[in-house]
């Protein structure tokens, strides 16, 4: 078997974890911020920026997916369809940190926003710093992506 | 970059000229009241409760005539209207409402009742509905439902549960009452779970043919109707014509109130202002003869107020600096850059009695840093130009949301900044759109070097305006220490850990570790590295001896102190959390690549150009929002938590001056 396999269930599986948290995360606060919005149209704006919060894993993983694609080459033609299966694995290796920590702190910061979203619907004007609860979450998908695309890039 | 210095105020003034001395500070807006501790002072306050809320329903009631106009005369308002501000009305209209304050409400109270008419009618016109419904089984009865009985004959109409044809129903009765044989039946109509009948027989056998179809379940209808049910239905329907037309009467009367929106706006401020007025009016303690006021005014304004006051009443004022014990409101006072970035200090807290204000500091790393994390020199002339467009178009737009303008147009400028430092525009759309549509590729050189081919780079760089971002903060404490004349406090809590740091950030530099994280190796002369280790041992031995100063207990003193010094752990997370400016800064440009490059993927020519416009416009607005919230939020997570951190705690009261709060208006000054 080709590594190249390897290398793109590393790619897909860095979007797809990460996706799946945001997914998740950007869904139980939207309902919270819907539930807000029954009550107080005005703060649409608030609850939706607390919403979009979790929603940032995902674009990491597709950052990462998107940079280990053109380093493969499978964007744009001349894949190296005889990858070697150490590289494919280490491809693969490379896009888990991104993968893994998207899906686990995307569903903790979908939560976190849903707490947020609660402040705001009771004290609208402590905005700031319900905001920054889900964005302390979000730091480790940042380390988490910061590893992920200096080990694809080094490759 | 400043907190106002308040005074305190004091007003004592003759009761009878309280309602002017308050209208006067009303209008002045520059006083923030406070309630004077005179309760054993026999005086007392007066009861305004019943005449605010007299106010406070009227302005109400202009409320919801407005909501009804509204309602019915939809006003059409843009997107952006909310920026547009309250309405400027002149001192002269405003007061010419409350003249006419009486007249206004009546009409107030015409357009409460039309629409309490309209929704009468209406609810008239389901209820017949209704009726019209429960009369439809019944239309092709000819005669009265209550018919009166001829000279013999009587007839029974009514229903049957379910549906029963005519055949049925005669062959029923005639197994049940067989001896009855002047019988004659009608099926009226049917649905599906009842049929309406009608059936004609002698008069004597009136109760035996009742009895036999009671015992299939007949039952006479529950209105009583005397009518032809057709005819009924006719003069029903005429009834909703008519309800019908005095609906559109009514709303055309409604229509022609559509002008008094403006004087029905300026009704409610009036009374709403009143209302507030009165509420401190209840509040004031007063004696036989006179009224004592007390509250905070900044020193700026004093002067010209008690000038004001002067003039025009018999008054006596105090002003003198808040003392020890008071916790006077803030009021920041910044020049036009740094008040930008007024609302993202308030929004953390504003500062407590006896801070600095960190505003004009942290607005430029603000822009820096926010620039830094979008990138994008495209990206940074939109939100400069639709920031400034928006100010220009809205010049009376509400004060906190010009400041927020105010601060993205900044930031705009840094973005282009940094965009033009890495060429980002439109992430590669300049390569991008040279190689498919024109053949060769173009590219526009960064400045200083592209992030995605070197992100190590920019990792380093990112610490380094990390670790200068932390030691500024760590820096306006020591500003702070020195104002207030802690001299050993400075020397302990900010030289020693500046020596610490120093000498560790020293030490690393050269190390294979740090070279082969930067790709360049540090050599340093021998009397640097020496330094170094000095700075780090004696600044880590100072904060351990000193941290802890506090406690008398020399080894509670030692263990304070090794818990102090352990804080370098988190100076250590504080600058690695400072790699969100590499992260976030990627993450813009290479979204703006995938949308590039799946915008191309059509190929070139006419068709291949449409579909790179319409990616482009779609992708390129979905990049820029999500990356500018996140720009955003991570700007001030980094203000707030790793800068902040170091110097600010926050908690002061915000200033809220006794003012005309007004919903709908603005009133001119003179």
């Amino acid at each position: 078997m080709s590594g190249i396999v390897f290398a793109l269930t590393g790619a897909a599986l860095a979007v797809i974890l990460s996706g799946m948290g945001s997914a998740y995360g950007v869904g139980v606060a939207g309902q919270a911020a819907a539930g807000v919005v029954t009550e107080d149209p005005d703060k649409f704006a608030k609850v939706l920026i607390l919403q979009l919060l979790p929603g940032t894993q995902g674009i990491y993983g597709l950052l990462v997916a998107f940079i280990a694609l053109s380093k493969i080459g499978l964007l744009g033609g001349g894949a190296q369809m005889d990858m070697e299966m150490t590289t494919g694995l280490l491809y693969l290796a490379a896009c888990l940190p991104v993968g893994v920590v998207g899906l686990v702190s995307g569903r903790h910061q979908g939560e976190t926003s849903v707490a947020a979203i609660g402040v705001v619907a009771k004290k609208p004007d402590q905005f700031g710093k319900a905001m920054l609860f889900p964005a302390m979450v979000e730091t480790y998908a940042i380390l988490s992506l910061l590893v992920s695309i200096l080990a694809v890039s080094a490759l | 970059m400043a907190v106002l210095p308040m005074r305190k105020i004091s007003i004592c003034g003759l009761k009878k000229e309280r309602k002017g001395i308050l209208e006067l500070l009303q209008s002045s807006g520059v006083v923030e009241l406070t309630e004077p501790d005179l309760e054993e002072c026999g005086l007392e306050k007066t009861d305004t409760l019943a005449s605010r809320q007299l106010f406070e329903r009227n302005a109400s009631t202009a409320d919801q005539a407005l909501e009804i106009l509204q309602s019915y005369i939809p006003e059409k308002k843009s997107m952006l209207s909310s920026l547009e501000g309250k309405k400027l009305t002149e001192a002269a209209d405003f007061k010419a409402a409350g003249e006419g304050s009486e007249s206004l409400l009546k009409d107030a109270n015409q357009i409460l009742s039309f629409h309490k008419k309209i929704a009468e009618d209406k609810a008239a016109i389901a209820r017949i509905q209704g009726q019209i419904e429960s009369l439809t089984p019944w239309l092709d009865l000819d005669i009265p439902v209550r018919c009166p009985d001829t000279r013999c004959c009587i007839v029974l109409v009514g229903t049957l549960p379910g549906s029963i044809s005519l055949e049925e129903l005669y062959r029923l009765t005639a197994e049940r009452i067989p001896e009855i044989e002047a019988l004659d039946l009608h099926v009226v109509g049917t649905d599906k779970d009842q049929t309406c009948i009608a059936a004609v027989c002698l008069k004597e056998d009136g109760e035996a043919v009742e009895e036999a179809l009671r015992s299939f379940g007949f039952s006479r209808p529950a209105q009583a109707l005397d009518q032809v049910p057709s005819r009924l239905k006719q003069d029903l329907e005429r009834e909703i014509e008519r309800l019908s037309d005095d609906i559109q009467a009514v709303e055309n009367k409604l229509h022609s109130c559509a002008n008094r929106r403006t004087s029905l706006q300026v009704l409610s401020d009036y009374f709403r202002i009143r209302a507030q007025k009165y509420a401190v009016l209840g509040d004031l303690w007063q004696s036989e003869k006179a009224f004592f006021i007390t509250g905070y005014v900044p020193e700026k304004d004093a002067a010209k107020l008690e000038e004001k006051l002067n003039a025009r009443f018999t008054v006596s004022i105090e002003t003198e600096a808040p003392s020890e014990e008071d916790d006077p409101p803030v009021l920041l006072k910044n020049g036009t850059f740094a008040s930008s970035a007024e609302g993202v200090t308030a929004s953390f807290g504003l500062p407590a009695k006896g801070e600095m204000d960190p505003t004009g500091v942290m607005s430029i790393c603000y822009v820096f840093l926010f620039g830094l994390m979008l990138s994008d020199a495209a990206y940074g002339v939109i939100v400069f130009a639709a920031c400034l467009w928006a100010l220009k178009k809205y010049p009376r737009m509400d004060q906190g949301m010009a400041k927020t303008l105010r601060l993205f147009m900044y930031c705009g400028l840094s973005t282009l900044f940094w965009g033009i430092m890495f060429s980002g525009y439109f992430g590669d759309a300049v390569d991008v759109i040279s190689r498919t549509f024109f053949g060769t590729q173009v590219s526009i050189p960064a400045l200083w070097f592209i992030p995605l081919n070197n992100p190590m780079k920019l990792l380093m760089y990112s610490m380094l305006f990390g670790a200068i971002h932390l030691y500024l903060g760590l820096g306006l404490k020591g500003y702070m220490l020195i104002r207030d004349k802690k001299y050993l406090d400075f020397f302990c809590d900010v030289i020693l850990w500046y020596a610490f740091l120093t000498g560790l950030v020293l030490i690393l530099l050269p190390t294979e570790l740090f070279g082969s994280i930067a790709q360049t190796t540090i050599v340093f002369p021998a009397a640097v590295n020496t330094l170094a280790k000095v700075l780090a041992i004696a600044g880590a031995a100072g904060i351990l001896l000193m941290s802890g100063r506090s406690s008398k207990n020399p080894v509670l003193r030692i263990a304070l102190g090794a818990y102090d010094l352990y804080n370098i752990t988190g100076w250590v997370s504080d600058v690695l959390s400072y790699s969100r400016l590499l992260a976030l800064g990627l993450a813009t440009g290479v979204i703006a690549s995938v949308v590039n490059q799946m915008g191309s993927m059509a190929g070139g020519g006419v068709l291949g150009a449409i579909v790179f416009i319409l990616v482009f416009i779609a992708g390129h607005t979905f990049n820029l929002g999500i990356n500018l919230l996140g720009a955003y939020v991570h700007t001030c997570r980094l203000q707030y938590v790793e800068f902040f951190g170091k110097f600010y705690e926050g908690g002061g009261k915000a200033f809220h001056p006794f003012k005309e709060n007004t919903k709908y208006i603005e009133i001119k000054e003179d």
